[in-house]
This record gives structure tokens, C-alpha cells and sequence, in this order.
């Protein structure tokens, strides 16, 4: 079992989450070819090693956040708000 | 290590005599010096390495080959899947390339001259709504059409195939019918990887435990040598067989490919007397069950829900996996577990394996193997050997490229493949 620690709700069981994977920046859709777009959308590195990923609290606050965690060990060092939501908590104050 | 002798050939008489007059029987496999070259280098000796090494000898004559693994033949998925064998797939590519695999199989102890017990106790995805039903009746049309055994059938039928299950409409997720295939069953996982080793040992190839490759050299973009913990080895064709690890040896040639390990776990019981005939599978329940000869009950279910090169079993797994067994056969709630463990599984998107060539020369794969590749060990090391030796892509694992992920032709197994394996 590993214990997720959500930013809003403090360390919950893994089940209670989805594990979205790894996170990457998503292309600009208006500029990308059919291929970059399947690259981005299939292709993963799959490190054995720290990696930042998007996890998503299905049966709890329903929110997206970051994690680091050791896909060897499964150890959690970090969950924060992903870039976008933290950009936008400081925008609209909520 | 001690040399062993060429393993005679087996055979009843030769059983009771090695029964009666000595002690252990010898390891099957011999061990080697590591050579400074090798013509092909074969990363994993799980079933695939091990298949490809000896198709590679016995159809087409090339023995100096070296399968490199980093812990021990079997260690990987091959020692530590279900063994379910079927072909009743979804894609008519899906469904020709497993059931070359199947008719293999059943040639297989006869050809490795090692008992490689198939039994073919007939295989039954279980439906409990009417869309699966719906998705059961196109995988049987299919199946039908590539000349596959395989039919939709009722409850009644069910149970009297499987007395212990309980087919009333009772239940939170009532059976309203399955998809049976009486040609899928379970073989003995330890012996397909002992005979294919056994196999290619004899015909000359070596089997290297304990070597693991650590960097891969390449040259005006085509593989030069593979760099191991015994030393350096200079070859042109490297095969990458690592399943779950897959990525870790890609990344050494620079390739990133559409792979997500995943821990799948799966646990047996106590012994008791045979009762269940037939491989039970439900994807609604995210369960299976078989019967193994000696009276162990198998379970499997559906990978971690996230991503892990971690072999940890875990609580989670085994309180779901119970209740999901009682709902089917509440006859069992007494039986104990013995024991439980994980594997690791390289999933694709479209629950298919990548085979065959890469941008890399010399670089070929045979990985995605995910939750169902055991099955499909003895088609993949045939055809990945045909590759090898003659250079040109056999028409059966056309559809299993690489470059069907740049180029959208995605195969779309899922619903054939996400739980039954
Ligand atoms: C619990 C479980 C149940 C399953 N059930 C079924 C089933 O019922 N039916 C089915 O068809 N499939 C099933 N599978 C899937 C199946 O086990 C795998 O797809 C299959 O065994 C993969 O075989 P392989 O030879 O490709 O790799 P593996 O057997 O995994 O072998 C890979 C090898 O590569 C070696 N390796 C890794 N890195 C290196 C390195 N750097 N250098 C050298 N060696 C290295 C490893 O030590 C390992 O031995 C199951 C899997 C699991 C885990
Ligand atoms: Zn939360």
C-alpha cells in the first residue's frame, strides 16, 4: 500500500486516487503535427528512478496535484498543486 | 560452476532409472565463459528470449547467440505469470498471431522433449451486462471467422461447466452468459522457460544468469556492442526481451517508446482436490481463477493502478481480490491463501506488443508484453527469429510495429486483453 499525500486532504490510501502518470507539457494544439501529438500522447520516459507525475483525488477533493515519487521504492517526497492550478489559485484568489 | 553433461534425451524409462539409481537431476543449461562477440546478443532469458534463441537455431541454423539476463531464467514475468494460453482475441491479427502461438503449444513437450503440460481445460469470460455480452458475440464472430473454437454460451451452460459458480441472479453482478473457448487453458509456466533453455543449449547457444547489460554502443546509428557487468561484447543485433524493464534498455540506444510498467500480482491457495475444470475469468470483477494439477487455486487480477517497477505484494490486492472470488464461488470462503506476488507488466495503449524493427540498426524488440504476453512466447521467438535471420518482417507481426504509434494505426486489444491475459 503507499499513502498519498493530497494538498487538500492530507496523506489518503493510494485507492482512493487515480495515478494519471507522468507529467509533460502539452504541445500547442494549433501548431503541432498529427505526429507530435501522438508522440506526446503515447510516448513515455517510464523512469526507474524520481519522477513528477499527476495524481488525481477520485474519491476525496477531486483535484488534480503533482507528486514526486520513486517508482523503485514508491517513496513520496513531494505533492504540491500542479504549475497551472497554483498560477491560477494566486489569480482568482479561490 | 560445475559442467554439467548434455542432457539426455527424456523419456519414461529414462525417468524411473534417474529415479531410482541417482540424486538431483542436473540444471538443463550449461554455464559459459562470456565470449568477446556473439552474432546475436538477446537482453531478458524470460520465454521470449529463450523462444527466440531457439527458433533461431533450430529453424535457421544460428547458434552463436547470447542470452544475457541480469538475474535468472524465469525471474521476470515468465516464473511468475498464470499461464492462461487462448486465442479468442479481438482483432483478426490479434486473433491469427495467439493462436499460432496455441497450435505451438500443443507441439511444444514433444518438440522440447520436455513436458511442458498443457492442459486445454477450456477457457470462459464470464459476461455480467449486456454490453460485454454485446462485445463477447463480436470477439466469437471473429474468432469463428480465423477458424477459432469459440461461442457465447448461457448461464445453464455455465454451470454446468462450473458446478461451484454461482450463476443465480442473486448476486450484485448476475452472469448473464460467457464467451467459452474449450482450446484455452494453462501450462506449467517453469517448464516452457526450462525447456526452451534446455533446447537452445543443446543446439549451442549460451545462457548467461547474472549478466546485466548496462550500456549499449552505437555507431553511425546501428548497435556496435552491449556493454554487461562480465564485460564488454561486440555484436550487431541486440534483441531487447525485458518485458517490464523494456524501457530501461531502450533508453540505452536513445528510444523512448509507449510503455508503462505496471505491478500485476497474483496468489495461490492451499492444495484440495480438483473441482474446477475450466480458466474462469470476469473483467467486471477484475478476477480469474484456475485449478492447477497438483489442486492450487490460481487468482489474478488486473495490474496496480499505478505505475512501479516495485515486486511488492500488497493488502489492497488480496482483500479485493477475495471478495471478488467469494461473489463468483461462495463455496470457498474457507480455503486459505498460501501465498501472493507481483510481476512486472510493460503495457502498450492499445494492449499490444511492439515487435520488430526500431530507428536504431541492429536495435530489434520484442516487448508490450504487458498481462498476456506468456501465451504468446513460442509465435514471438518463431517470428522474431524469422526477422533475424532473413532480415524481412514475417507477415504476422506486421501490425505490431513500432511506427504504428507515430502513424495512428493503433491494434485495440483492450477489450479482449485488459484482465483475461
Ligand atoms: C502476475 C502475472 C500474471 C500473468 N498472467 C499471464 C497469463 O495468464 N497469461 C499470459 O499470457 N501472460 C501472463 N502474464 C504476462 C507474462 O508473464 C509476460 O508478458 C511474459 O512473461 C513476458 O516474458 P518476457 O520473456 O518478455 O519477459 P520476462 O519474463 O519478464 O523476462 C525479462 C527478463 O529481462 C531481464 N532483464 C531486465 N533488465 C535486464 C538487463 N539490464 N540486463 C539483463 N537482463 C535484464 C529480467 O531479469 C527478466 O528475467 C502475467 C504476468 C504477471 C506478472
Ligand atoms: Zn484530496
Amino acid at each position: 500500500m503507499i499513502q498519498v499525500p493530497c494538498p487538500w486532504c492530507g496523506p489518503r490510501n493510494s485507492m482512493e486516487f487515480r495515478a494519471v502518470g507522468e507529467s509533460k507539457s502539452r504541445p500547442d494544439v494549433a501548431t503541432t503535427t498529427p505526429e507530435q501529438w501522438r508522440q506526446y500522447l503515447y510516448t513515455k520516459s517510464n523512469l526507474a528512478d524520481w519522477v513528477t507525475e499527476t495524481w488525481y483525488h477520485r474519491a476525496g477533493c477531486r483535484r488534480y496535484f503533482a507528486v514526486e515519487r520513486h517508482t523503485v521504492t514508491n517513496d513520496i517526497r513531494e505533492s504540491r498543486l500542479p504549475a497551472a492550478q497554483l498560477r491560477q489559485k494566486e489569480g482568482s484568489g479561490s | 560452476m560445475s559442467k554439467v553433461r548434455y542432457p539426455a534425451k527424456y523419456s519414461a524409462l529414462g525417468l524411473i532409472k534417474h529415479g531410482l539409481m541417482k540424486g538431483d537431476w542436473p540444471q538443463v543449461w550449461r554455464h559459459h565463459e562470456l565470449k568477446p562477440s556473439y552474432d546475436v546478443v538477446i537482453v531478458g532469458a524470460g520465454v521470449h528470449g529463450l523462444a527466440t534463441a531457439y527458433y533461431l537455431a533450430k529453424n535457421h541454423g544460428i547458434t552463436n547467440v547470447a542470452i544475457l539476463d541480469k538475474g535468472y531464467v524465469g525471474g521476470g514475468g515468465s516464473g511468475r505469470n498464470t499461464s492462461i494460453v487462448r486465442s479468442n482475441y479481438l482483432t483478426p491479427e490479434g486473433v491469427r498471431f495467439y493462436d499460432r502461438s496455441v497450435k505451438l503449444y500443443e507441439g511444444l513437450s514433444a518438440d522440447l522433449n520436455f513436458n511442458i503440460m498443457f492442459s486445454q481445460m477450456g477457457h470462459l469470460t464470464l459476461a455480467h451486462n449486456d454490453s460485454s455480452l454485446r462485445t463477447m458475440r463480436w470477439r466469437a464472430e471473429v474468432n469463428k471467422l480465423e477458424g477459432i473454437d469459440s461461442d457465447v454460451i448461457g448461464p445453464d451452460e455455465i454451470k454446468k461447466l462450473v458446478p461451484y459458480m454461482d450463476t443465480s441472479e442473486n448476486t450484485r453482478y448476475p452472469i448473464v452468459g460467457a464467451l467459452y473457448h474449450p482450446p484455452g487453458g494453462t501450462v506449467r509456466h517453469d517448464a516452457v522457460n526450462w525447456g526452451y533453455a534446455r533446447g537452445a543449449d543443446i543446439r549451442g547457444c549460451e545462457i548467461h544468469q547474472q549478466t546485466e547489460v548496462q550500456s549499449i554502443e552505437t555507431a553511425d546509428g546501428r548497435v556496435v556492442a552491449v556493454d554487461t557487468n562480465r564485460g564488454r561484447i561486440a555484436t550487431r543485433t541486440v534483441v531487447n526481451c525485458t518485458a517490464g524493464w523494456a524501457s530501461l534498455i531502450n533508453v540505452m540506444v536513445g528510444l523512448k517508446m509507449p510503455l508503462v510498467t505496471h505491478p500485476l500480482q497474483a496468489a495461490v491457495t492451499e492444495p484440495v482436490k480438483k473441482f474446477l475444470n475450466a480458466v474462469v475469468v470476469s473483467g467486471s470483477l477484475h478476477v480469474y481463477v484456475s485449478q492447477t494439477d497438483r489442486g492450487e487455486l490460481v487468482f489474478g487480477a488486473s495490474t496496480d493502478p499505478y505505475a512501479s517497477y516495485s515486486m511488492r505484494g500488497s493488502l489492497e490486492f488480496t482483500e479485493e481480490l477475495a471478495g471478488h472470488v467469494l461473489e463468483l464461488m461462495p463455496g470457498i470462503a474457507k480455503m486459505r491463501l498460501l501465498r501472493q506476488w507481483a510481476g512486472l507488466c510493460d503495457m502498450t495503449p492499445d494492449f499490444s506488443p511492439i515487435m520488430g524493427i526500431t530507428p536504431v540498426e541492429g536495435f530489434l524488440v520484442d516487448i508490450g508484453w504487458g498481462t498476456y504476453g506468456f501465451k504468446a512466447g513460442p509465435v514471438s521467438g518463431e517470428s522474431m527469429a524469422q526477422l533475424i535471420a532473413t532480415g524481412t518482417t514475417p507477415e504476422n507481426i506486421k501490425a505490431f510495429d513500432l511506427a504504428r504509434f507515430p502513424e495512428g494505426r493503433l491494434v485495440g486489444e483492450k477489450g479482449a486483453a485488459a484482465v483475461g491475459h
